[in-house]
């Protein structure tokens, strides 16, 4: 497990600053050396040893999983690079402004040999506080990019107002209130406070809670794409839940987009942990609930068209 | 060999290791030596013990191929390089966009064929380069046993292509994505490896036909014909997986499984002249396995951390070269 190489996969709008941002994270020194693997259409010039360009090329796996895509090229690239695995600390996977972030993850989850030697750390998305309110409405990729992000950079925010500012955070928010906000002008983020998070480890979903701190709900009904959380205030039945949500992630899977959960089991001393992408779902018994813990079932989905309503009955009946 | 009382017999005492120093991606036997293509873009050459190393990429070297005289690499660099057992290397051609050059080909008769981005360059004996664009990306390159026609493994299927004439390459389709190619020495069958741990055949010509092996728990990248060109060996699995293509090819028949162990098999070769299968795995030990009995010798033994990259048997059948992930190698000479 620790000698994976773990991989930051950095998404965002088309002049968000993702050039900026990789620029800064190949010239700084923060003791990392890096393999980079840039879209070949790319904005601007990077250029170093070991940075790939690559073809963006997304199949469909052919397990009858219908929303399994996966991106050949990476697949290939990993590959290559993994035969060189003592020249680089970490690898940082670019994907281009309209990308779909969802194949490039659940590459790491279906291939075998790329999940062997590598492990998906978390996904950043760029943001353009300027314009991230006009892409939202416009571009659906720019809204799967900040409902699928673990850390959402909200750069270039001294273009715009405080009220502006609190307006996009706002839409931000309403759309996936779980990742690390950070706000940045010209990209000028903490570099190692963006990788190492293991966001796709078990072992490290600690808690589930939103990123922000105000209190209360604000649902944002106009909005395809959004967060639902469920929360039981007790155990759940496995028996019962575990079919149910591999029938939510069979049948809902082409929506849901990133997919939480942690469970106090019936007769069970340990949390039960999973996370999901789209229909791929990643889950185990993990440590111990602590004495000062609440034994409560708790699960997030971030998707879309989703209905709470029928989810949350779903849920509900599988409480013990 | 086919004297010896397999099952007890190791063949340790008979090999000779050498360090060649980074991730063995190929070896090649030459003329007067061996030449090792590793990944940090040198090659290593061996003759009788002495080695020198020479930078053939500037990168990294991601596939090779070659002949009695020549090793001929690709390279994350965008070049293709020709390595002998003397002087310098030699640049082949260069892709102007610098893309990696991850699958390269050579025929009996000279022709060379390598991919680049989302196309091939297939280079004839005489040097005349045609380039072919592909709808997705090429992936295993084979030539034809005889004639100049190349098989493209890509996504949903194989693509058949006369280099020397304009007419479109022949299209066998198969949902999925295809990793390596391989092509019969007889000229019948076509076998790829594919993202979905099988192989996929297409019998040729008259009563063409489907062949669907599966079952394997990994991707099987290393694929052997034996020397009669009857049986496809490949890895992929804890054993290698041996597949008859008498007659009609394997549909319908159930494959061999020759040295089962608790490991996966990363490389299988076939002996040139007789039915022994060399086969290595990613624990580092190396068997080699007769067909007809599956009795047993060992070569190496597991090794941490060293899985088995890379095979070539010489001409003769006589030695064995092999090299590791880690950057070790060796020849295994067989006892008279």
């Amino acid at each position: 497990m620790s000698d994976k190489i773990p991989v930051t996969v950095l998404t965002g709008y088309l002049g968000a600053g993702k050039t900026t941002l990789l620029n800064r994270i190949l010239t700084e020194e923060h003791g990392k050396k890096f393999a980079v693997i840039v879209n070949e259409f790319g904005e601007a010039g990077i250029d170093g040893d070991l940075v790939v360009g690559a073809d963006e090329e997304v199949f469909e796996m052919n397990n009858g999983c219908i929303c399994c895509t996966v991106r050949g090229d990476l697949i290939r690239i990993l590959d290559g690079l993994m035969k060189r695995k003592g020249k680089f600390d970490a690898i940082i996977v670019e994907t281009t402004g309209l990308a779909d972030p969802a194949p490039v993850a659940q590459t790491f989850f279906v291939d075998q040999d790329v999940g062997d030697a590598t492990r998906l750390d978390a996904v950043v998305t760029v943001t353009d506080a300027k314009w991230l309110k006009e892409r939202l409405k416009d571009a659906p990729e720019a809204k799967n990019q900040i409902a699928f992000a673990d850390v959402i950079i909200l750069n270039k925010t001294d273009l715009v107002s405080a009220e502006e500012l609190a307006e996009v955070e706002a839409a931000i928010r309403a759309i996936n209130p779980y990742a690390k906000l950070q706000k940045a002008q010209r990209c000028d983020v903490d570099i190692p406070s963006l990788l190492d998070r293991n966001a796709f480890d078990l072992d490290r979903i600690l808690d589930i809670e939103p990123d922000f701190l105000e209190s209360g709900h604000h649902h944002h009904h106009s909005d395809d794409i959004r967060s639902i959380s469920l929360t039981i205030p007790g155990e759940v039945d496995p028996e019962k839940f575990m079919p149910w949500i591999n029938d939510v992630a069979q049948l809902q899977g082409a929506n849901i987009l990133r997919s939480k959960g942690i469970l106090a089991f019936k007769n069970e001393q340990r949390r039960f942990v999973f996370q999901g992408v789209h229909m791929i779902l990643d889950g185990d018994l993990q440590r111990d609930w602590k004495p000062s813990e609440t034994r409560q079932s708790r699960l997030v989905f971030i998707g879309r068209d989703l209905n709470e309503n029928e989810l949350r009955k779903g849920f509900e009946a599988c409480a013990a | 060999m086919n004297t010896a009382p397999a099952s007890s017999v190791s063949l340790r005492e008979h090999v000779v290791p050498i360090e060649a120093g980074a991730h063995v991606v190929a070896v090649r036997w030459l003329k007067q030596g061996l030449a090792f293509a590793l990944a940090e873009g040198q090659v290593l050459r061996w003759r009788d013990g002495a080695t020198d190393t020479v930078e053939a990429h500037g990168g990294g070297i991601l596939c090779a191929t070659g002949d009695a005289e020549r090793l001929i690499t690709g390279g994350d660099d965008g070049r293709v390089v020709v390595t002998r057992m003397e002087g310098a290397p030699e640049e082949l051609a260069k892709d102007p966009k610098r893309r990696w050059i991850d699958a390269i080909t050579l025929s009996p008769s000279g022709n060379l064929a390598w991919n680049s981005g989302k196309s091939v360059q297939a280079r004839d004996e005489k040097g005349r380069v045609r380039t072919l664009e592909t709808a997705s990306t090429p992936q295993g390159l084979v030539f034809a046993p005889k004639g100049y026609r190349l098989a493209i493994a890509q996504m949903n299927g194989v693509s058949l292509w006369y280099p020397n004439t304009e007419a479109t390459p022949e299209f066998l389709e198969w949902k999925g994505s295809h990793l390596d190619a391989a092509w019969s020495p007889d000229g019948r069958f076509v076998v790829t490896s594919m993202q979905e741990n099988a192989l996929h055949g297409w019998k040729l010509g008259d009563k063409a036909g489907h062949m669907r092996m599966t079952g394997y728990p990994a991707k099987p990248r290393s694929l052997s014909w034996s020397h009669d060109g009857l049986w496809l060996a490949s890895s992929g699995a804890d054993g290698a997986i041996v597949w008859p293509f008498q007659g009609d090819g394997p549909q319908g028949k159930a494959p061999r499984e020759c040295g089962v162990r608790h490991a996966r098999v990363t490389r299988v070769a076939f002996h040139p002249g007789a039915l022994v299968l060399a086969i290595g795995y990613d624990d580092g030990c190396i068997l080699l396995v007769r067909l007809t009995d599956g009795s047993e010798l060992l070569v190496r033994p597991a090794q941490r951390g060293s899985g088995i990259t890379a095979f070539a048997w010489d001409k003769g059948g006589k030695r064995l070269a092999f090299g590791a992930e880690d950057g070790a190698a060796g020849v295994l000479t067989l006892p008279a």
